[in-house]
């Protein structure tokens, strides 16, 4: 088999019929446009999604569970397969949400591997009060260099400052819906009170906003010791750890081994953001299934017209059969055309692919100032366009190849007699 | 010496109903021979032809060329052969139109590959002056006129040297003149260069000019 003579060939007849070689070649383009497009957008949504949920909230998360059902005492001591223990009523167990040894286990935790920092947090349910008018809310005690290495706060704020919290022992620091439902601005006071009963007036420095509804209507930062104070507790009582990895997919496996090594409740982002992760397995099964649909209707566009051009040509490779071209050599020729045609289409699609993903991607896209998007997310990934360039070859050489293999079956007698 | 032989060949045709084509055909053609096998429309001399150039391989019997065993060999193999021992001139004229006519030549050497780009392009040319086409080389082959076209077809089937050449009726779309002239290449062929042809004609000009003539009728040799 000579290759080079059959790629010349090859070349000759897609050259001499232009426009049908063209119109096979936009097939392809479009359908591999199409892939690079809905991929890259659909892959930036993902990573949007997963970066908003990811950066509002921790990769692992240690906190006690507080759980009001346990076993009876009854039912601890005496089971039988015979008698059924029946107890009314039981009263659920005084239980702290504290997490026992907290402080050394962030100690301990800060210097595992593949750990990108660690924050103790006292949260509690708190009510606002500003004059008659309460909200419920939820207030959380923060080390705020800690916190501010996990969640980035210092991009979050939208007036005053985080700072104010290390210098201020009564500041607060209010999620920006919060604020304006309780018409406070930075220097104003506000006096919470906490389920147990605990109040304290605060001073707020700064007004955040996360761009996430369930965090800016409730939530309010303020030192550890001030939720200590209000609380009641001593300066060892530590409610939740949150914990960022270096690689967001680690948590899984490492919110396991924490679990077993301290014996403590751990939640990873994964459990805590299903819906997130659910919806991306959705939309990339939902891209795959249009751009396979679009590559497969290209895949029939260049079949019709390889089956075409094999039966226009039938005298041409009953010369070539007769002077001494074997099947290989035939097949080589045709294939060799469906070849061209997807690399030569593939590669346009992937540049016009390109083209249409950057412009969405500068697209301006207006969601309101809570969501830090101000353009369409579009993700640019070389693997994606290897993928596309990959699947548009493919399917120009099975697309290819059946007309070719008719081609080399072609028996030469019968044609050249006439 | 004999280049080709044939014998005891039978061919069957099935559609539309069994029909023996080809009964016992014993023959042999020596070097150099310019070999003429005339008969009426049907007696089966195409089909001979069509057995003789190996791409037909559904017969009976023996086909031997140039003392190799050509029966029973597969396809591809058979296309090799073709290519290195066999020339082709057929009664239209067959040339790839996308091509130039030099191109149209050289491709049968590309494919033997026996000789450098170069080499080929001047044994290309060779063949072209033999058949006085020269000044077409360069010219689309569809853009010929049928007799300058069936010339180009020669220049192709020589290019390779074969051993045979063979002709299906490559006078029978000719006008008297391109008769004349394809008669006067393939003597010159047969006589100097010592390749042998053997043609199927209706012509009986052509037939009475070569040296042999084998006449069928009803799928036997009835004269030869």
């Amino acid at each position: 088999m000579n290759l080079k003579l059959s790629f010349q060939i090859a070349k000759t007849h897609l050259l001499a019929k232009k426009r049908q070689t063209l119109v096979a070649m936009l097939g392809v383009t479009f359908g591999i446009a199409m892939f690079i497009v809905m991929i890259s957008f659909m892959q930036g949504v993902n990573q949007f999604l997963e970066d908003s949920a990811l950066d509002a909230s921790p990769h692992v998360r240690i906190y006690n569970e507080v759980n009001t059902q346990r076993p009876s005492i009854l039912d601890q001591n005496r089971t039988s397969d015979s008698s059924v223990n029946v107890v009314y009523h039981q009263k659920p167990k005084q239980q702290l949400p504290r997490i026992k040894n907290g402080l050394q286990m962030v100690r301990l935790i800060e210097k595992m591997k593949g750990v990108l920092g660690v924050s103790p947090e006292v949260s509690s349910q708190a009510f606002f009060n500003n004059g008659p008018i309460q909200i419920s809310g939820s207030m959380a005690g923060i080390d705020y260099p800690r916190e501010n290495r996990l969640y980035n706060l210092d991009s979050r704020i939208k007036s005053g400052s985080f700072q104010a919290l290390l210098t201020n022992p009564k500041g607060i620091v209010v999620g920006a819906n919060l604020a304006k439902k309780l018409n406070v601005n930075v220097g104003d006071k506000v006096s919470v009170t906490t389920p147990t009963g605990g109040n304290l007036t605060l001073r707020v420095v700064g007004i955040f906003g996360f761009g996430i509804g369930t965090i800016d209507n409730i939530r309010c930062y303020t030192s550890i010791s001030t939720v200590q104070e209000i609380l009641g507790k001593d300066a060892s009582y530590i409610t939740d750890i949150h914990i960022k990895m270096t690689d967001p997919l680690l948590a899984l496996d490492f919110a396991q081994t924490l679990q077993k090594q301290f014996d403590i409740h751990t939640e990873d982002w994964g459990t805590a953001n299903q819906a997130i992760l659910a919806g991306k397995k959705i939309r990339n099964v939902m891209t795959f299934v249009i751009s396979m649909t679009l590559l497969v209707v290209a895949g029939f566009g260049i079949y019709n017209i390889m089956n075409m051009n094999v039966i226009n040509k039938l005298k041409d490779i009953a010369i070539l059969k007769a002077t001494g071209f074997g099947s290989k050599d035939v097949v080589a020729v045709f294939l060799l055309q469906a070849i061209i045609i997807g690399i030569l289409g593939g590669l346009l699609g992937l540049l016009i692919g390109f083209g249409i993903s950057y412009a969405l991607s500068i697209t301006p896209f207006e969601t309101g100032d809570m969501i830090s998007l101000k353009t369409f997310p579009v993700l640019f990934e070389t693997q994606y366009y290897l993928m596309g360039l990959a699947f548009g070859v493919i399917t120009t050489i099975l697309a290819g190849y059946f007309p070719s293999r008719k081609a080399a079956k072609i028996d030469p007698v019968a044609i050249l007699r006439g | 010496m004999n280049v080709l032989s044939a014998s005891h060949i039978n061919k069957y045709f099935f559609e539309p109903e069994k029909f023996q084509v080809l009964q016992d055909v014993n023959f042999e053609v020596k070097k150099g021979e310019f070999l003429s096998i005339i008969g009426k429309s049907g007696c089966g001399k195409s089909t001979l032809l069509y057995i003789l150039s190996t791409m037909d391989t559904d017969y009976e019997g023996l086909l031997e060329v140039n003392g190799q065993r050509l029966t029973g060999l597969p396809q591809d193999t058979l296309a090799a052969f073709r290519n290195e021992h066999l020339g082709f001139v057929f009664q239209f004229h067959f040339l790839l139109p996308e091509f130039t006519v030099l191109q149209n030549v050289m491709l049968p050497a590309l494919k033997l590959g026996k000789y450098s780009n170069k080499e080929i392009e001047e044994r290309a040319y060779e063949k072209l002056r033999l058949v006085n086409m020269t000044e077409h080389a360069r010219k689309q082959s569809s853009k010929l006129s049928g007799g300058q076209q069936q010339r180009v077809a020669i220049a192709r089937a020589l290019i390779n040297d074969p051993a045979i050449i063979m002709g299906d009726e490559p006078t029978g779309n000719l006008d008297k003149a391109n008769s004349g002239l394809v008669f006067d290449i393939f003597r010159q062929i047969s006589h100097e260069n010592g390749q042998t042809i053997i043609t199927v004609t209706h012509d009986p000009d052509f037939a009475n000019g070569s040296d042999r003539i084998i006449e069928m009728s009803d799928g036997r040799i009835v004269r030869h």
